[in-house]
């Protein structure tokens, strides 16, 4: 056995994936900068991806803006006076100045303080000083811009926006699909489940940074294998569990995926039970309002659906929570996870105090989202101290990338890392 | 010091009820700092509130919290989920909790705030700044000494490092 580290490669070389599948994913993938580097080209600012950058309700009103990101870049999210959003890139077409710092706020209009460039709410370049020059008391005009100077074409950088009901996504990419064709025939019938139009309220914010490569977190939540192991509050009271009726679905790329399933009675079953340190057969809630569960109209079957919208977003049902989760990266090796909960305003104060009480199960404190961040970062650790040689195995249920009817399976790791290497031809 | 700032102004009353939460504050961190969350659930009263909460969120009065238990019982299923069922690496707190402002004292119940910050430290590794705040807290006066009915910690740390697993 090797056990020294691998040298580092040449700088100007990308690493080589040496098998045809995507079922063993070389540790490079979440370590190196310059793969770091692509990603963020053509999974974040290319190739006709769609990102998440906010939900319509947290700005109700003309003039509402927020700070969020599309990959690295920051970008000002603001709605308009007719209602419909603008997204604009956090950066000054004339220095490159990040210019709004204010997290969340209602403008009129964007000015960057070091040279009050002005700029529209849609990113137009609405004025700036001395353009002209300044004319001294002799009538001499003394410096301004260039005569060919053209204000249209040193606006802010302007993303393409698809608001789709509540929910607010933007890319660089001009030339991208529609956004209903980014998430496929398949996907958008899940996503229509949860936001059908109805009005959105917002419960509020957690946010957490993870020491980890960004895919772990959406490998995590295309990980049906874990949750009933690793969870004792899924298994021990039948939240997520090997023997609950499930289903896998994926889009036709294998990028985005829904993992779908049907809350069980929990308690002990030998199949998914026996063995699993994480069972807890006498453990009973002191307080059961943590898990007042009441089915709402609209599950038609399904307790839970957890989908991952590649690259940027997961959207939870889990029982009566609801959240977005927005990934976003910062280098190979760390990423801000941002959780939006949110309810609907059909909801009465019961339902909202219910969704509230079993937040308690998510986010970076949750009874069960916490130990997701823990394991994140105790992957990387164990990826970064191997070097380039390692590989990461998924090969539960198979090599290849199906929809599967069961739970048994990293089918949609292999999906994602299928897609993963076509874009970034590796 | 040149001037005395309203030494006068404070009744005794207030005087004992400053030193009663310091105290009382003293006692918390360290039973938190030691790991005894069982100890930590008896500070509490039967119907308490306890909730840790982004400053983001308590400024623009949205409700979700990171952690929000509303009775003596929640806090116990807290306590087994970091004993027992949650997987997480270990590390050491160190509470720092400023000197209470005492903001009312009926004879029954004390409200106060303190600032507090949190220090963390994983095995092998430095210690990080990781929880930075201020506690809005309700006392109830239970014969010699204090009871938290409610413990409000609004933290101004934009970014959880990782998780939060033990109580702050």
């Amino acid at each position: 056995m090797n056990i020294a580290p691998s040298p580092l490669p040449p700088l100007d070389t990308l690493p080589t994936w040496q098998d045809a599948g995507s079922s063993r994913i070389p540790f490079w993938a979440y370590t190196d900068p310059q793969v770091y580097r692509r990603e963020l080209e053509r999974m974040f600012y290319g190739h006709g991806h769609w990102c998440y950058v906010a939900l319509e309700a947290e700005l109700p009103k003309f003039g509402d803006y927020k700070i969020s990101y599309v990959g690295e870049r920051q970008v000002i999210v603001v709605r308009e006076r007719d209602g419909s959003l603008n997204v604009v890139e956090n950066r000054c077409a004339h220095r490159g100045v990040r210019f709004c710092q204010k997290p969340r706020g209602n403008a009129r209009s964007f000015v960057c303080p070091y040279h009050q460039w002005t700029y529209k709410l849609n990113g137009d370049l609405a004025g700036l000083p001395f353009r002209q020059g300044v004319k001294k008391d002799d009538g001499e005009v003394q410096g301004g811009m260039p005569a060919d100077f053209d204000m249209k074409q040193h606006g802010l950088t302007k993303l393409k926006v698809a608001v789709y009901n509540g929910l607010v996504f933007a890319t660089f990419d001009q030339d991208a699909p529609s956004f209903e064709e980014y998430i496929g025939a398949d996907v958008l019938p899940w996503l229509n489940r949860i936001f059908d139009g109805r009005k959105l309220t917002i419960l509020g914010t957690n946010r957490q940074r993870i020491p980890g490569n960004w895919k772990l977190m959406m490998e995590n939540i295309k990980d049906p294998y874990h949750p009933g192991l690793l969870h004792t509050w899924f298994v021990t009271f039948g939240l997520w569990r090997a023997d609950q009726q499930s289903r896998m679905v994926m889009d036709e790329h294998g990028r985005h995926a829904v993992m779908i399933s049907q809350r069980n009675a929990g308690g002990e079953a030998k199949a998914v039970t026996e063995g699993v340190t994480s069972f807890k057969k006498d453990m009973a809630l002191n307080d059961m309002r943590l898990l007042d569960v009441v089915p709402e109209y609209w599950w038609k079957g399904p307790t839970v659906t957890m989908i991952t919208l590649f690259p940027s977003v997961i959207i939870q049902q889990q029982v009566n929570s609801l959240s977005t989760r927005h990934i976003v990266p910062s280098g190979p090796d760390s990423f801000d996870f941002v959780w939006t909960h949110f309810g609907f305003e059909e909801d009465d104060e019961e339902m909202t105090r219910r969704r509230l009480r079993q937040a308690n199960l998510f986010g970076p404190a949750g009874f069960v989202s916490a130990d997701d961040g823990e394991v994140i970062e105790f992957s990387q650790s164990g990826f970064r101290q191997k070097g380039a040689d390692g590989a990461t195995l998924c090969e539960l249920d198979g090599r290849g990338v199906a929809p599967t009817q069961h739970m048994v399976t990293e089918t949609l790791i292999r999906g994602m890392y299928g897609y993963w290497r076509k874009v970034m031809e590796l | 010091m040149s001037k005395l700032i309203r030494p006068q102004a404070l009744p005794l009353s207030v005087l004992e009820a400053q030193y009663y939460v310091d105290q009382f504050n003293a006692t918390y961190g360290d039973i938190l700092d030691r790991g005894d969350y069982d100890a930590w659930v008896e500070l509490f009263t039967e119907d308490c509130l306890y909730k840790v909460i982004p400053r983001e969120n308590h400024d623009a009065g949205l409700p979700l919290a990171t952690m929000a238990l509303e009775s003596r019982g929640m806090l116990k299923d807290r306590a087994y989920g970091i004993t027992t069922t949650l997987f997480h690496a270990p590390y050491y707190q160190r509470h720092v909790i400023g000197v209470a402002q005492i903001l009312n004292d009926n004879g029954s119940e004390i409200r106060a705030t303190a600032n507090y910050s949190v220090f963390r430290t994983k095995p092998g590794s430095v210690s990080e700044i990781y929880n930075v705040g201020r506690y809005l807290d309700l006392f109830l006066r239970e014969g010699a000494g204090l009871k938290l009915k409610e413990r409000v910690c609004v933290f101004d740390s934009e970014m959880i490092l990782n998780s939060m697993i033990y109580p702050i």
